[in-house]
């Protein structure tokens, strides 16, 4: 148990100096850089104008077909790993045991692909 | 580590619907909407030979996947009707869609998978098949309900049963993740042993799973999503949700309460009697103001999940015996009322309005006879088949001293029979208003054999009920 | 240990407040921001129990896709969120009792924890010490070949999500002109040109 918290040593390392290395280059310039606020500094300049509306816009439902496909195949993948390193142990069943459950999302694979869904329009 | 293939064979129905209804996706997807004809009638054969593996499988209790995997005569009874029950469903259908232009190949393929999960739902033993099962039939269905995508209400409707839906898995995951946490194990053989004392922990995880179950089937107080689903999906979805998976969730529901906690009968039984007085009280007072059939029978299928848990909530051989033919008759009453609904058009489009059907009698006598014995039939009028439908599991609940909830049963479904009446009145009484167009040849076959059985059950009904107690008797 | 309890508790607590914030943030993309947060958390409390692959897989599917999904369905619904956070706080007694009556139910349960003594011989596969087997591997050891029929149903369930994401989504324009690259290199001389013989003085 302790072992295995052990090697994840170097990445709270890592997490520890990334967040340090943030923190003091979001710290710093309040303390070292000249402040002059004013209102004007925050307005659109010449080139720009005020937003005509919302920022929060439709978009195309597509965006979330193509989102949800991805999560699919995520998950197919996710599969992956551990048959892929107990491959050695599971024997000929095993093997195709992955091989039909990748056939399956083939399947799912063609269909979605002779229907279209993965062009754009 | 199991290194051999387990045996297959219990097993087998699934496999041939799941393989068939990848076979069937792949022509579908080869050859386009050019092989919808193809896929219906494939689906509808694959469900048939589903149904003959299962009678002709092998007698007696299978077991297969380290006994997480069951094939008892309960399965096989309640297999055969969730079969019959989409197969008729999917063959009521077409003529439908075709009007509505809603035709699309995947129905039939979601109508296999639907099944596929109710199978295993039927067959599960153990909590993870058991979930595996209810999300493979629920995803299907959440698809389907929504499957008129131009629709505001049918895509209401799926939205609405998907949210409901995800929460109730969600109740269901976390009663099945405490009661494994109490017990140490998901099999419900283990899960019964393990469960002698009953602790306070295992009882919380008993009442969420209950919960989520309760979903399922659509019993008071979780019923809330039913009408408006019913209302909103496409009216053979609508059918297909009131038969098949109505029985699925039923099995299940029975399966967890006798072989996973019989030890702790007094615990899950104060709720099953909950469930039943709510349901079928609810049932038969909120279906009076109704002026939608769609949403009428809904509140009817409430009603009915009611009187179908006054069985189980006995909890004796008897009362299991008294559920499965309840589930018999009432799938084939409600397939047989929805094949009148779905006839219900008029110049191309579909009714739903109950006074639509005022002066019936004078323009489809013959309709209006058989859907009036359904009509009695569902309100439970002696000697059709519902009234013995309800005899069984009332004799149930009386033979294990549930007088209570027996006299209860009796009152709501004689206040129940009201709202069926009043249609039988309007379809004989009332001034006929424009015939409807004449009925679909598969309609009127579902409609002709649903009629006959309920107008003839009392006739021979040893056959059914030998055969509920035969499968009743397995599960003890 | 207490090292490990200390990283507990930091991890804990980040978790409790993000998911505090997911439902109290005033900005839906900022919620999902907070969601991803609770979701490292959790990794990070699963690979301090030991469950290595868990964590990552959490990290890979909920932060990577799932809350990416998330963003995109806050962004697609064009809906006013502050309007609809009016009178958002009269659910608040409502929604409190729930919770309550909740934690009431956790305590309760906590409170009486005790696997029944049965419950060591129900179980089927036990895990093997960490120290020998990485729990990936104890994984792998038995999703495919033991517990093949739930891993085979888990595939159906997602082709179900595939069929019904196309189902309900999916919709082509009409009237537009799509590459076939397929028939474009099909295409031969023969189909393409047609040689008319004029006779002459004729005209076509």
């Amino acid at each position: 148990m302790t072992a295995l918290i052990q090697d994840y040593l170097p990445i709270v390392v890592f997490l520890a100096v990334a967040a340090a290395i943030g923190l003091a280059l979001m710290a710093a310039p309040f303390f070292v850089a000249y402040k002059a606020p004013d209102a004007e500094k925050l307005s659109a300049y010449e080139c720009g104008f005020n937003a005509f509306d919302d920022a929060r816009m439709k978009f195309d439902v597509r965006f979330y077909l193509v989102a949800i496909l991805f999560i699919i195949f995520d998950l197919e993948v996710a599969f992956l790993f551990p048959w892929a390193i107990t491959l050695g142990e599971l024997g000929t069943f095993g093997f195709w045991s992955m091989m039909v459950f990748l056939a399956v999302l083939t399947i799912g694979f063609i269909y979605e692909w002779r229907k279209g869904a993965l062009e754009w329009d | 580590m199991n290194l051999t293939l387990p045996a297959l064979g219990p097993a087998l129905p699934e496999i041939v619907i799941l393989v068939g209804a990848l076979a069937l996706l792949f022509l579908g997807a080869w050859r386009g909407e050019a092989a919808r004809p193809v896929v219906d009638f494939g689906a509808i054969l694959l469900l048939v030979l589903a149904g003959a593996i299962v009678v002709l499988l092998p007698g007696g209790t299978l077991s297969t996947f380290g006994g997480s995997f069951l094939l008892d005569p309960f399965a096989r009874f309640l297999k055969i009707l969730a079969l019959a029950g989409a197969a008729a469903a999917l063959l009521m259908s077409f003529d439908f869609l075709r009007a509505e232009k809603l035709e699309r190949y995947e129905f039939g393929i979601l109508v296999l998978t639907a099944t596929a999960g109710m199978l295993v739902m039927i067959s599960s033993n153990d909590l993870i098949t058991l979930y595996l099962g209810v999300e493979l039939m629920s995803l299907s269905l959440y698809v389907m309900a929504a499957i008129q995508r131009d629709s505001v209400r049918s895509t209401e409707a799926g939205l609405k049963y998907f949210v409901l839906g995800a929460l109730s898995s969600g109740m269901l995951l976390y009663g099945a993740s405490l009661v494994y946490g109490f017990t140490g194990t998901v099999g419900f053989p283990g899960i019964a042993a393990a469960a002698k004392a009953g602790s306070l922990g295992l009882v919380f995880g008993l009442v969420f799973l209950f919960a989520g179950l309760a979903f399922k089937v659509s019993a008071v107080p979780f019923h809330m999503w039913t009408p408006d689903v019913y209302e909103g999906a496409p009216t053979p979805v609508t059918a297909f949700f009131a038969a098949a998976p109505k029985v699925a969730g039923i099995a299940i529901f029975v399966r967890v309460a006798i072989d996973a906690f019989p030890n702790i009968v007094p615990q899950w039984q104060q709720i099953v009697i909950f469930l039943a007085i709510a349901s079928m009280v609810l049932g038969a007072f909120a279906a009076i103001g109704q002026r939608n059939i769609k949403r009428l029978m809904a509140y009817s299928s409430i009603g009915h999940v009611g009187y179908t848990l006054v069985g189980l909530a006995a909890g004796t051989p008897a009362g299991v015996a008294g559920v499965l033919v309840y589930m018999a008759i009432y799938v084939a009453m409600t397939l047989g009322t929805f094949a009148c609904i779905l006839a219900m058009r008029r110049n191309g489009e579909a009714i739903e309005e109950i006074d639509e059907l005022a002066g019936l009698a004078r323009t489809q006598p013959m309709v209006a006879f058989l859907l009036g014995a359904l009509l009695f039939s569902l309100a439970g009028i002696p000697p059709l088949a519902g009234f013995f439908a309800k005899f069984y599991v009332f004799l149930a609940a009386i033979e294990a001293r549930l007088y209570a909830l027996a006299v209860i049963g009796v009152v709501a479904s004689v206040v129940g029979a009201y709202y069926y009446l009043r249609i039988v009145k309007l379809m004989y009484m009332d001034e006929p208003k424009a015939a409807f167009e004449p009925m679909a040849r598969p309609l009127g076959f579902v409609l002709g054999i649903t009629g006959l059985f309920v107008l003839l059950f009392f006739v021979y009904p040893a056959p059914l009920v030998a055969a509920a107690q035969a499968a009743a008797q397995s599960l003890f | 240990m207490t090292i490990a309890a200390l990283f507990f508790y930091l991890y804990a607590a980040v978790a409790c407040a993000s998911a505090f914030m997911v439902i109290a943030a005033r900005n839906p993309v900022h919620s999902v921001l907070f969601l991803i947060l609770t979701f490292v958390s959790a990794a990070a409390l699963f690979v301090l129990l030991g469950a290595e692959f868990l964590a990552m897989i959490l990290v890979v599917v909920y932060v990577g896709a799932v809350a990416v999904l998330f963003l995109f369905v806050v962004m697609m619904l064009d809906v006013d969120f502050a309007e609809l956070r009016q009178g958002f706080l009269q659910y608040l007694p409502v929604g409190a009792l729930v919770g309550v009556i909740f934690l009431v139910e956790l305590v309760l349960v906590l409170g009486t924890w005790a696997v029944a003594p049965e419950a060591m011989r129900a179980i089927q596969a036990p895990i093997p010490p960490l120290d020998q087997v990485s729990n990936t591997q104890a994984i792998g050891r038995v999703l495919y070949t033991t517990y093949v029929h739930y891993f085979q149903l888990a595939g159906v369930v997602l082709l179900v999500a595939m069929i019904g994401a196309i189902v309900l989504t999916l919709r082509h324009k009409e009237n537009v002109k799509r590459q076939d690259v397929g028939r474009q290199i099909a295409r031969t001389r023969a189909m393409s040109v047609e040689l008319k013989k004029v006779e002459p003085g004729q005209g076509i």
